[in-house]
């Protein structure tokens, strides 16, 4: 494998419905960032049916080049029809560094795609750099084995290649004065040959509604002790409208569903407003909420890792100070339309 | 039809605790265990092979202290397994590892074809979810992953109906067999194991294979060797400032925070759908 002949930060652009993942977006922005210190295009690659109108908002949002491929047989994602464009694009334009939005759908093809084109492929990345020199990605994630970071390289092959997890990167305000080109390429595809077929999809409303889209969240740790006392952060929540999530912790022991875990392994949060309860602010955990806009934190151990994270800490039991709260919050109207007033 | 099933053994994460001065795990206390989504996958075949019958074979890849994780496989309701363990496998990422297991499907194949495969959403240990879909590459089978129903096996057909997670929401799809499935914990309850397959487990040897076991193995493509990626540093994330201690009693520590919030209480607007 000659590695200068790969060239270019490549995106995959996760469309559902003709309407753009948030995450490919993010990826637009932080793919920006290395293409220039790279001194390499950046393109985005967009694959679907009726999608050409979607590649200006590509371009808009960071990209130099955009590789469209619209047909048919791409309606809905399937591994087997999006792989064989990716095959196409990726042996024909050979990009040194390929990324992935870190969804179901953006992991399954990512991790056919390595298989086939025998390259290296790093898992929900956190954090993304290049060394410039020896023009390797590096993709750092939480590792297994401590409250520690792992930055994985990919030496030998091409191209280097990560999934990241949305909402850790940021998307560049959309720049309409930006130009670039659109590359369209065609593929031969039978609806015939596919070996899967997809029959209906039910969109999940409930779960973007609650935690993904939530403005303020009370997560709750394992300090909390028990499911009773867990309750109170849902008495909390309801008094100032927030969603309530966990730990994993707090999901193994069974007080909440796995859908309301936040961190690595659950969802990533970006509220205006997140309170941690009872919450030791392990690493795991920190990689979902760190870019929260106000982060508060209620721990009776002035040493809980979650305090380097918070924007405003109180030391103290949690027993003592929610219900503290939850009366204080009580004594202030809020209004239908939200706004809150001191009456 | 006949099943496999890709089970691994891992370290128990629930108890492993992570001491927050070292920033290391305290081994100690980390029971190895079969991966939880593993477990799940065995009992979903169990369910599929009580209405078609057949045969489920389990195979894992790791030391010989593995067979543990094939024997807790039988008690849950397979009927064979297979390990393959050998030096030549060791330092393997998602690559290389769907690799070595691809291979020895295709031996497993060679006695009684695999119509189904079935793997752990990911692995607790290393939580990537890239393996399953990599065997069924290297397969060539279809890949359906973060499978939370199987709603039915049309053997005659040979197809099979099934309930994905996509990234907005549920999906059914219709995939021919031979295909590759991995599924989420949600897909089913683990049953109590019963007695007679306990008994069996207990005196079960699976077989245990190593490369030269193993047809068409090309050396190269095995462990670190095959392994593109690699861990190029571990590092503690800066330390971020830290943000403002609030002092005094818990009343007085309350009413700053919440003098503090009605500052700032255009955040604290309600959410629209509740
Ligand atoms: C591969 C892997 C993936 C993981 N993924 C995730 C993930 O996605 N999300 C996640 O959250 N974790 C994840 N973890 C687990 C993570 O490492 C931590 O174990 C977990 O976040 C700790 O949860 P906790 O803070 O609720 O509990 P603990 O660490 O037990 O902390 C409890 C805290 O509560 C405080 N406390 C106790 N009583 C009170 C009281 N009365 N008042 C106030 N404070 C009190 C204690 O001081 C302590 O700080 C993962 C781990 C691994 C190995």
């Amino acid at each position: 494998m000659k590695l200068e002949e790969y060239q270019g930060v490549w995106v995959f652009i996760e469309q559902n419905d003709r309407v753009i993942e948030g995450v490919s977006l993010e990826l637009l922005g932080a793919g920006r960032k290395l293409a220039d210190k790279l001194n390499v295009s950046l393109a985005g690659v967009l694959l679907g049916e009726g999608i050409k109108p979607l590649a200006s908002e590509v371009i808009t949002g960071g990209a130099d080049e955009v590789y469209v491929i619209d047909h048919p047989v791409l309606k809905d994602y399937r591994t087997e029809s999006y792989m064989k464009c990716i095959m196409l694009l990726a042996e024909k334009y050979k990009p040194e560094i390929f990324l992935y939005g870190a969804t179901p759908n953006g992991k399954d093809l990512a991790s056919a795609v390595a298989t086939d084109l025998n390259t290296g492929l790093t898992a929900d990345t956190t954090m993304l750099d290049v060394d410039v020199d020896n023009r390797l990605l590096e993709a750092s994630r939480p590792a297994f084995g401590g409250n520690i970071m792992a930055t994985i390289l990919c030496k030998k092959h091409r191209p280097q290649m990560a999934t990241v997890r949305p909402k850790v990167m940021k998307a560049l305000e959309p720049d309409t004065a930006r130009a670039g080109k659109i590359i369209e390429e065609t593929i031969s595809l039978a609806e015939e040959d596919m070996r899967t077929k997809v029959f209906q999809i039910v969109k999940d409303v409930t779960k973007k509604a609650s935690l993904a889209e939530a403005h303020v969240i009370v997560c709750g740790g394992k300090g909390m002790g028990d499911l009773q006392n867990f309750g109170l952060l849902y008495e909390l929540a309801e008094t100032i409208g927030a969603s309530v999530g966990g730990t994993r912790d707090v999901v193994e022991a069974g007080w909440l569903p796995h859908h309301l875990q936040i961190g690595q392994t659950g969802e990533t949060v970006t509220p205006k407003i997140y309170f941690a309860v009872a919450v030791s602010g392990a690493i795991q955990h920190v990689v979902g909420m760190k870019n929260s806009e106000i982060i508060i934190a209620i721990n009776k151990d002035p040493n809980a890792p979650i305090f380097d994270v918070a924007t405003y800490g109180i030391v103290g039991d949690a027993m003592e100070i929610i219900p503290k709260l939850i009366e204080e919050f009580k004594q202030v109207p809020i209004n239908q339309g939200g706004e809150i007033s001191y009456a | 039809m006949h099943i496999v099933v890709c089970v691994k053994q891992v370290p128990d994460t629930k108890i492993i605790k992570i001491n927050p001065k070292t920033n290391t795990l305290d081994r100690r206390s980390a029971p190895a265990i079969l991966n939880p989504y593993d477990a799940h996958a065995v009992q979903e075949a169990v369910k599929i092979i009580e209405k078609t019958g057949g045969t489920i074979s389990v195979l894992s890849m790791g030391p010989p202290q593995a067979t543990a994780v094939i024997k807790k496989s039988i008690e849950i309701g397979a009927d064979r397994g297979y390990l393959i363990s050998d030096r030549a496998f060791a330092g393997a990422d998602t690559l290389a590892t769907s690799y070595a297991l691809s291979k020895a499907l295709e031996r497993i194949g060679k006695d009684l074809p695999v119509d189904m495969v079935i793997c752990g959403k990911h692995a607790i240990d290393g939580d990537t979810g890239q393996v399953g879909p990599g065997i069924a590459r290297r397969m060539d089978i279809p890949p359906v992953t973060n499978v939370i129903e199987v709603t039915e096996v049309n053997e005659q057909e040979k197809t099979v109906l099934i309930k994905r997670k996509s990234t907005n929401g549920n999906e059914l799809i219709q995939a021919d067999l031979p295909c590759l499935l991995t599924v989420e914990k949600e897909i089913n309850n683990i049953e109590y194991s019963p007695l007679p397959n306990m008994i069996k487990a207990v005196r079960y040897e699976p077989v245990i294979w190593t490369v030269a076991d193993l047809e068409n193995v090309e050396c190269t493509q095995l462990g670190l060797k095959g392994s593109p990626t690699i861990v190029g540093k571990m590092f503690t994330p800066p330390k971020p400032e830290g943000g403002k201690r609030l002092e005094g009693s818990s009343d007085e520590q309350v009413k700053q925070l919440m003098g503090i919030l009605m500052e700032k209480k255009e955040l604290l607007t309600l959410q629209s759908s509740k």
